[in-house]
Parts: C-alpha cells; sequence; structure tokens
C-alpha cells in the first residue's frame, strides 16, 4: 500500500483535479484482492440443477459423457468451411468461438475454446432481472423463510454473457490447442498474415542440409535405406524368403535399389515473436472490461501462435498500481481485480525485462496492453516516456481500451495518448482500439485484434 | 456397440420376471447393448437413437452449459429407447448387484414407455425402423439437393417445439370416446348447437330420434337418419364440407410446423414437394420425444420406486444393500438446492401410494382441518399399489404435480422455494429460503417444467404469416428471434409477422426515476416483421 500512497502524494503534488480524485477514492473504495481462484474449487459452489441436466447415463449409470471430445475437433475444418458457405448463401453464419474457458493452469499454450452452435428457437427467457433475481428452484433443508442458505462468490460472468474464467463450462469444452484457433482465427474470421518486411523480420530462411533422399544417383549412399530396399527387392524376387537362410550369393543388386542423400533446400525457422500481455487489474476493471481484454488477448496470442508456427514466448504482465509479472496464462486469465491504477507501472517493468534480458536482439517484440482506459495519472508522463521506450525495439504495440463508460473514446489513457501524437508518429508501430466494454461482443472483439495487428 | 453377454442377459431375464410379478407389464423382448464412451458421443447428439438422420449440427459441441440449458431445454436422452424392441445401453464391468439395480430401473421405465397415454402415439410402430428410413431418405436427398437439405432441416428444428403435441393428443380421444361418424357429429355439434341455435328440447327430441333409429346400429340406419336431416335442412351438407375443410386446420391451430406443412406456398410447390419431407421427418422426430420430456420426473421418479423397490426383495444379491444404498442415495437424495426428478418423482410416487393407502384422496380426509385429525386419518383401504398404477398411465408432470404436491407433502420432505440475489456488499449469489407454502412451491415446479411458447397463426394479406405469441408472463429470448423467423420465412415462401409481448426498459427507467431498487416490470406489445432475410422491431 505504501507505493499507492508514494503514488498520491506524487500526483497530488502535480496537481489532480476533483474528478480525478473521486475515480482514485473509488479505486481504493473497492474491496478486492488480487487471488486467482483455484482451478478445481472455481465451479458451481451449490449444485444448482433442474429437472433436465439430470440424466440417466450421467447421474445413475456415472458414464463419462465428456470424454475423447479432442476426437470431433478433426471435423471442425469442415464445419467451418461450411460456415463459410453460409455466408455465401446469404445466411448468418452459425459456429461461434465465442465461449472461452479458463485456460489449464501451468500450460501456457493450450486454451481452452468451445466452437458452439446454438439450434435457435421461440424460447421463454428464463434470465435474471438486473437484482440477480433469477426464476425460483427447488430446494429442500431446514431453514426459515427469508433465511440465507448458502452463497457463492460472484463470477465474472455474472449477470452477463461469455465469461473470463467461466466455471462449470469446463466439462463441456474442447479443447483445442492455440494453434488451432490461432489457425481459424486467420481463416475464417479473415485476420491478416503477418506481412514480411525485409530480412529481418522475415519468419523463414533456408539452410541446405543432405536431408532429400534419391534413387539412382546423389551424393553419399544411405546404407541403412539402400539395404532396406535391397531386401525388399529380393523378397519380391522370391530369391530371400522369411523361413530359410538367406543366401546372398544369390542376392541381386538393381542400380534402382542403390539410396542417395542429395543436398536440399530446408525451411528453418529464424524469427521468434515475444509477446508481452500486459492486462489492468485495477478495482475499476470490474466484470465486462476484464473479459473483453482476456478474451482478446487469449484470440491474440492463438494468432501470433499460428502466425510464427508456434515459435512463440509468452510474457504475462499484471497491474494495478504497481505491476507483476505472473507465471501463466492461467493465473493472467483469472487473477480477480483490485487496487489501484498506474499504466506506467507496467510500461517501465517490460522496458525492464527486456533490457535486463537483453530480448530486443533475438526476438519481434509484441506488446499487448489491455485498461479501461483510467489511469491515475491523468497526463501520463510517466506511461509516455516508458511507451516512447517501448516502440523503440518492438514490432508492435497494441493498447485496447474497454471502457466502462459510455463515451468511450474520452477516457484519460486516450486522451493523453492522442495528445502525445504518438499514434500518428508510429503508425505502425503502436495502435489503439477503443471500444464500449459493455457492447463488445465477439465480433467487435476480433474486428478489434484486426485493427491492432494489421 | 456390443450386445451384452449371455451371463448378464440371464440377470436381465431373471429381473424381467420379478418385475411381471410386481404388476410391471412390458414386451417380453428387449436388446442390451454394453457401449463405450466414443459410442456415447456418437449417440447422445442422436438422442440416443441410432439410426437417426444425420445433420451436421450433430457433430459440433452443442453447448449446454450450466444456465445455458435452461434457456432451451433440450430432448432428455434416456439410456433406454422407446422402440420395438426396447433397446438400453449400459458401460462395460458392472458388478452383477449393479446391473440388477439398473435393470430394474430400465425395465420400470420401459412399463412406462409402454403403459403411460402421453405414449400412446408412439406405440403402433418401432421408432428406430421409421428413423432408419428417415435418415435413408434424407441421405438420398442431399446427394442430389446437397446442402439445400441442411438449411430445410436447419429451419424445421428451429421450429420444432412448435408442434400441437397435445391437440393431435386432444382428437385421437375424442374419437375414441365417440363413435359416431363425423357427420352425426357435426349435426349434433356444431350445427344444431351453434349454427340452428336449436333449444333443448328440440335437442333432446333430436337425441331420442337419433337413439330410436339407432338401436340397429347399422350404416343403414345413419343414412336414414341423415336422409331426414337433409330433407329439413338442405343446406346441411353444403354445410358440412366448408366445416370440415376448416377443421383441417383447426386442429392444428397449436401446430406451426403442421400447418407450414399445408398452407405454405414454397413447399407445395411441386419442385419442393423434397422439401415436405424433410419438414415432416423433423415433425414426426419431435413429436415423438415430446412425451419424454413431459414425464421426465414421473418417469425417473417411477423408475426410482421400482428399483428400489424390487432390488430389495431380489433373493439372488442379498449382502449388498450397503453399496447399493450408496449409489441410491447419491441418485435419489434431495438437494439442498436444486430440483432433482429422481428424488422428487420417487418420494411423490411413494407420497401419493401412502396417501392412497390411507383413503386420503378423498373428500373425507380433505374437509378436515385439525391437525391431529388429519395425522390420525386412515381408511386402511390400502389401494395405494393400484392407484399408481393408475397414475403411471394417465398423468403427465404437469398433472402429477398439481393433484398431489401438497402442504404435507411439502412439509414432509422439508421442500422450499429458493430464491436468489446478488448481495453487492459481499461480493456474493445468496440463495435464500423463499417460501415454504405449498402454493408456492407448486408454482415453481410449473415455472421449471417444460413449456414451450403459446403461438397461435394465421396467413395475412399477401402471403404473410402472422405469428401471435400469448404472453404467459415471460418474454421470449430475443437473441433467438431474428434466425428463428429468418427460417420460418425460408420455409413459409412469404413476410412473417410476430406479435410478442417485451419488457419496456425506457418506461421502466422512467418510472422508477432515481429509486433504482423499485424497479417495477413494465410491458408492451411489440412486433417483429421478417422480410426479405432482414428483421424489423415496431411497438404497438
Amino acid at each position: 500500500m505504501s507505493k499507492t500512497k508514494e503514488l498520491i502524494d506524487y500526483l497530488r503534488r502535480q496537481g489532480l483535479s476533483k474528478e480525478q480524485m473521486k475515480l482514485i477514492n473509488e479505486e481504493l473504495a473497492h474491496n478486492g484482492s488480487h487471488e486467482a481462484p483455484d482451478e478445481f474449487s472455481q465451479g458451481i459452489y451449490l449444485e444448482n440443477r433442474t429437472f433436465y441436466d439430470f440424466l440417466d447415463s450421467r447421474d445413475f449409470l456415472r458414464m463419462n459423457m465428456n470424454a475423447g471430445q479432442q476426437a470431433r475437433l478433426h471435423a471442425l475444418d469442415k464445419l467451418l468451411e461450411r460456415d463459410k458457405q453460409r455466408d455465401k448463401d446469404g445466411f448468418p453464419r452459425k459456429v461461434k468461438l465465442g465461449k472461452l474457458v479458463k485456460p489449464i493452469k501451468g500450460g501456457n499454450d493450450k486454451t481452452i475454446i468451445i466452437p458452439t452452435i446454438t439450434e435457435e428457437k421461440l424460447y421463454h427467457w428464463k434470465g435474471e432481472n438486473s437484482q440477480g433475481q433469477g426464476q425460483g428452484t427447488g430446494g429442500s433443508g431446514d431453514g426459515e423463510e427469508g433465511e440465507v442458505i448458502g452463497e457463492e462468490p460472484l463470477r465474472p460472468d455474472d449477470g452477463a454473457g461469455q465469461g473470463a474464467g467461466q466455471g462449470k463450462g469446463g466439462q463441456h469444452g474442447m479443447g483445442a490447442d492455440a494453434y488451432d484457433i490461432g489457425r481459424i482465427l486467420t481463416e475464417q474470421f479473415e485476420l491478416p498474415n503477418i506481412k514480411e518486411k525485409g530480412k529481418k523480420t522475415s519468419l523463414t530462411r533456408f539452410t541446405y542440409d543432405m536431408t532429400d533422399k534419391n534413387r539412382g544417383q546423389g551424393q553419399i549412399l544411405d546404407k541403412k535405406a539402400t539395404l532396406k530396399r535391397v531386401i525388399k527387392t529380393n523378397l519380391a524376387l522370391g530369391t530371400i524368403s522369411g523361413d530359410k537362410p538367406v543366401d546372398s550369393s544369390k542376392i541381386l543388386i538393381t542400380p534402382g535399389d542403390r539410396i542417395y542423400r542429395t543436398l536440399s533446400r530446408e525451411k528453418d525457422y529464424e524469427s521468434q515473436a515475444l509477446v508481452f500481455f500486459v492486462r489492468d487489474y485495477s478495482g475499476s476493471m470490474t466484470g465486462k472490461p476484464t473479459e473483453v481484454v482476456a478474451t482478446q488477448h487469449i484470440y491474440i496470442n492463438s494468432w501470433l501462435v499460428y502466425q510464427y508456427q508456434r515459435q512463440v514466448k509468452t510474457r504475462f504482465i499484471l497491474h494495478d498500481t504497481d505491476a507483476e509479472e505472473v507465471p501463466d496464462f492461467y493465473t493472467y486469465f483469472n487473477k480477480q481485480v483490485a487496487g489501484g491504477t498506474d499504466v506506467a507501472s507496467a510500461f517501465a517493468l517490460v522496458n525492464k525485462i527486456v533490457e535486463e534480458e537483453n530480448l530486443a536482439k533475438d526476438y519481434n517484440i509484441y506488446v499487448f496492453h489491455g485498461t479501461d482506459g483510467d489511469d491515475w495519472d491523468a497526463r501520463g508522463n510517466k506511461a509516455l516516456s516508458e511507451l516512447e521506450k517501448m516502440i523503440s525495439y518492438s514490432s508492435r504495440i497494441g493498447i485496447t481500451i474497454a471502457a466502462g463508460i459510455s463515451d468511450y473514446s474520452n477516457t484519460f489513457v486516450e486522451q493523453y495518448l492522442r495528445k502525445s501524437k504518438l499514434l500518428e508518429s508510429y503508425p505502425d508501430k503502436l495502435r489503439l482500439d477503443s471500444m464500449k466494454a459493455a457492447d463488445a461482443g465477439e465480433e467487435r472483439i476480433i474486428q478489434g485484434i484486426k485493427l491492432l495487428i494489421e | 456397440m456390443k450386445l451384452i453377454d449371455q451371463h448378464t442377459k440371464r440377470i436381465m431375464e431373471g429381473c424381467k420376471e420379478r418385475a411381471a410379478a410386481a404388476g410391471l407389464k412390458f414386451d417380453k423382448e428387449t436388446l442390451e447393448y454394453t457401449v463405450s464412451n466414443t459410442d456415447m458421443i456418437e449417440l447422445s447428439p442422436k438422442n440416443m437413437i441410432p439410426t437417426l438422420y444425420d445433420y451436421w449440427v450433430q457433430d459440433i459441441q452443442v453447448l449446454r452449459g450450466k444456465g445455458e440449458y435452461e434457456y432451451y431445454p433440450n430432448n432428455p436422452y434416456e439410456t433406454v429407447i422407446n422402440t420395438r424392441p426396447v433397446i438400453s445401453f449400459y458401460n462395460n464391468n458392472n458388478p452383477d448387484w449393479l446391473n440388477v439395480m439398473i435393470f430394474y430401473h430400465v425395465l420400470a421405465h420401459i412399463d412406462f414407455f409402454q403403459n403411460n397415454k402421453f405414449f400412446q402415439h408412439t406405440w403402433d410402430y418401432d421408432f428406430k425402423e421409421k428413423a432408419l428410413t428417415d435418415k435413408r431418405i434424407i441421405a438420398r436427398l442431399r446427394a442430389q439437393k446437397k446442402r439445400q437439405v441442411d438449411y430445410v432441416i436447419e429451419f424445421a428444428r428451429s421450429i420444432d417445439n412448435l408442434v400441437g403435441f397435445h391437440s393431435s393428443y386432444q382428437d385421437e380421444e375424442e374419437n375414441k370416446q365417440f363413435s359416431f361418424t363425423e357427420k352425426v357429429e357435426f349435426y349434433f355439434g356444431r350445427f344444431m348447437q351453434e349454427i340452428k341455435n336449436a333449444g333443448m328440447n328440440e335437442f333432446l327430441e333430436e337425441v331420442e330420434r337419433y337413439n330410436k333409429d339407432s338401436e340397429l346400429p347399422d350404416q343403414e340406419h345413419e343414412e336414414r337418419f341423415l336422409a331426414s336431416i337433409r330433407l329439413r335442412h338442405p343446406e346441411f351438407d353444403n354445410l358440412f364440407e366448408k366445416e370440415q375443410k376448416k377443421k383441417k386446420i383447426r386442429p392444428e391451430e397449436q401446430d406451426l410446423m403442421q400447418f407450414v406443412l399445408q398452407e405454405s406456398g414454397i413447399l407445395n410447390q411441386e419442385e419442393n414437394k423434397w422439401m415436405k419431407s424433410v419438414v415432416e421427418i423433423v415433425r414426426e422426430t419431435s413429436l415423438y420425444f415430446a412425451p419424454m420430456i413431459r414425464t421426465k420426473t414421473m418417469n425417473e421418479g417411477w423408475a426410482s420406486f421400482w428399483h428400489e423397490n424390487l432390488f430389495l426383495n431380489d433373493d439372488r444379491i442379498k449382502g449388498h444393500e450397503v453399496a447399493f444404498a450408496k449409489i441410491n442415495a447419491g441418485v435419489t437424495a434431495l438437494s439442498k438446492v436444486g430440483l432433482n426428478p429422481y428424488a422428487i418423482g420417487w418420494r411423490l410416487f411413494m407420497y401419493v401410494e401412502e396417501m392412497a393407502n390411507k383413503g386420503r384422496l378423498s373428500y373425507d380426509f380433505r374437509r378436515i382441518n385439525a391437525l391431529n385429525e388429519r395425522k390420525a386419518f386412515d381408511s386402511k383401504q390400502m389401494k395405494g399399489r393400484d392407484f399408481i398404477f393408475h397414475v403411471r398411465e394417465n398423468y403427465c408432470d404437469f398433472t402429477f404435480f398439481n393433484t398431489f404436491v401438497d402442504q404435507d407433502f411439502v412439509d414432509k420432505h422439508k421442500l422450499m422455494v429458493v430464491g436468489q440475489r446478488i448481495n453487492r456488499q459481499r461480493n456474493t449469489r445468496e440463495y435464500y429460503v423463499k417460501s415454504r407454502k405449498a402454493r408456492d412451491y407448486k408454482e415453481m415446479l410449473f415455472d421449471n417444467l417444460y413449456h414451450p411458447p403459446y403461438i397461435t397463426f394465421q396467413r395475412k394479406y399477401e402471403n404473410s404469416l402472422y405469428l401471435n405469441h400469448h404472453f404467459e408472463g415471460q418474454e421470449l429470448y430475443r437473441e433467438y428471434i431474428p434466425n428463428t423467423l429468418m427460417g420460418l420465412e425460408y420455409l413459409w415462401g412469404g413476410t412473417v409477422f410476430l406479435e410478442t409481448t417485451e419488457l419496456d426498459q425506457e418506461a421502466m427507467r422512467k418510472a422508477a426515476g432515481r429509486d433504482e431498487n423499485n424497479v417495477q416490470p413494465i410491458f408492451h406489445r411489440v412486433l417483429y416483421t421478417m422480410k426479405n432475410r432482414k428483421i424489423t422491431k415496431e411497438n404497438f
């Protein structure tokens, strides 16, 4: 907390408007902590199922209803192709990537996404009203009328739509690794492919090696392969047979049996991408902004993994007034919001990591930052200077503002970015995408990615 | 998918003997298969019917996360399918005693399928065979019409919850009760009572005349009777014909699919006749599953009632009571929050049996108010067993709850309505006891039952189709409206309107003013128009 205090003192000295002070106080009053929920405890605390959720096969016979769903993924391409065809036929697309479920702890190449289809019909809406009062359900046990019999922590998706860390959906999920999702995103949603820009950023280079095999002639005889070939030929001729000892004098060797290695061109991956995902987890990010940012970052990660043929390293940074690096996507994705906001702290940490580990030399560096656009330092002096430093070595910096307010293009972060003219000076390096978090659906989020990376 | 081994089959046959002796009625022939997880993945999107038609959406995971399911309850599939012979599916390697328990559960399901009247229309044919024929028809069409077939399936499925399950059933019942020919029925019914507005006397005279005439009930007498009517009312035949034409549509008032099949301009064009067979297949499949979802709780309750009853009396597996109890409790325990069909159905059957045994399902019992007298009431009739068989035959979930859930039942099992609300201070979702009154509990049960929206419809000017949603307290799920109507426009071949009721957020905000906690729902009627695949909405 002392660091927060320091920051406030510093900002006070610089001069704070009433409005800023109000925002700061609101965030300070936010009662929460940065805990990542335990992977297993994240589901439904109270088993609230209704009649049609029970099935003999699952509840009575205890059959595993979810095994082997990976097996179905192979059909995905076909399905997506069909979906594209729908577009041509003048019908809306049906396959959605929308529902993404918590990433798995410890593995940062694994994201779970469920391609989903809804069979739309005219149904009664049984959702909740704004106070979270849904339709009543049944129960049994003791307790007077009005008595609270149980509670569960609010999930980020409570109240609306797709969610970061949507708990129970996990068991319905289909595991798809980031590479596949990236491919789908690229093809299905027509995200751009990375353009080759001169030699430095090209993805591949070629080396020459004795790898190709050639029958009849070549540079070096491949003895093992040749021997195999000779045996095959002689089996066919009948000079060798399984049950008799081999008489080497009868063995015939034809010129075609000789197998040589020849010099050939090989693809080699030259450049690798290093991606920093930076997310604001301050108090004001509660709910939809967090969800939008986390979702977009999952998609971006997948896209890069595909573009760089898995040659992608990722680093995850969270910040409130203080920045912290976290080990995996799970933690990054799930840590809850709390605390105040200082964007500069995160940018400074990225710069520090890049400098200390001398990363700029070996990698194409990407930085994606997601925020709701609040910054206690409304002028952003520090943040801007760190940003400029960052621009000097990055291939691309994408800043997403998922604003909680409806006037989404008027956030502090956007204001100081526009003022600084950095966006105009480095159109190839720095991109900004602002949206109103509450209205941002899957389409909008993917649209945003295009803007950030094109 | 493999048939169970001979040893296990013998166990099943033993179960059948004991179940039949206890009064359950089912066909002798059954087929049991063991299935692997992979089989289950293939089978579950097809509602366990291996021969169901192929449809690409089945290949992808249809998301059914928590909460989501409530918005669009699908057909609950069982591990027992209602075919001839009945087929049931099991996992491998169950110990014998567990198989005994499961077999009894399955046999009770079979008994329910084959005796509950809501399944009547599935009794005369083998759905699995019909499905296979349908599957072949669709496969053949797909070879000719390519992906068009899938569009038709998709759009047909998008209205397959709007089939007249109850109205078709009602017609069958009516026809059975009166063995009049349609003309005579029309004469005594609509013609005399509505068109001619005949007085009671005249009506009774005519009834008498008919009865006298039909003492020798053969066709000639009826003809003679009708001839006499024609003499007096020369317009009779004409009116009858007209009525017949109207009647064709009448029973389908709630069967949107049937209406589309009969009246759609597109489907009835010569080159599109094939679409009709596809829509027909989807409709019949939906009707086949309709009773299942409407008897879910009864069916599971009935099966749980019998698997417990028969297992504990089975001499073959003595010594496994503890293991049985553990599994049984896992399935049939009442949940603290949530509605478990095994638990509630089973308890309600037991309760009904007890009530009937003590003669409490009677007027005599109902007029007693004093608690101690009610508790002591016992006529020792012991008719309970017969009575629950009667219930199994004639009730569905709605009537089951509506008739038998009362305050005694709710008190006995400490049942309650659980409400939920968000506690912003604690950042939690709270579950609280909302009510322990039987009336509220019943209402809550009804709210949780499968209930497709009540929509009537008619053809309007310029070949448009006008749907009228009768509001029952819940608005339609708005996100799904555009695509559903688009599909309907495709099948209908003209503009589609939907009149429905929605929350008027604007008016609510205005009315509530600053008091955010006092938002009262305000509804208004709106009209959706789907024209050329574009949707528009306007207020009335």
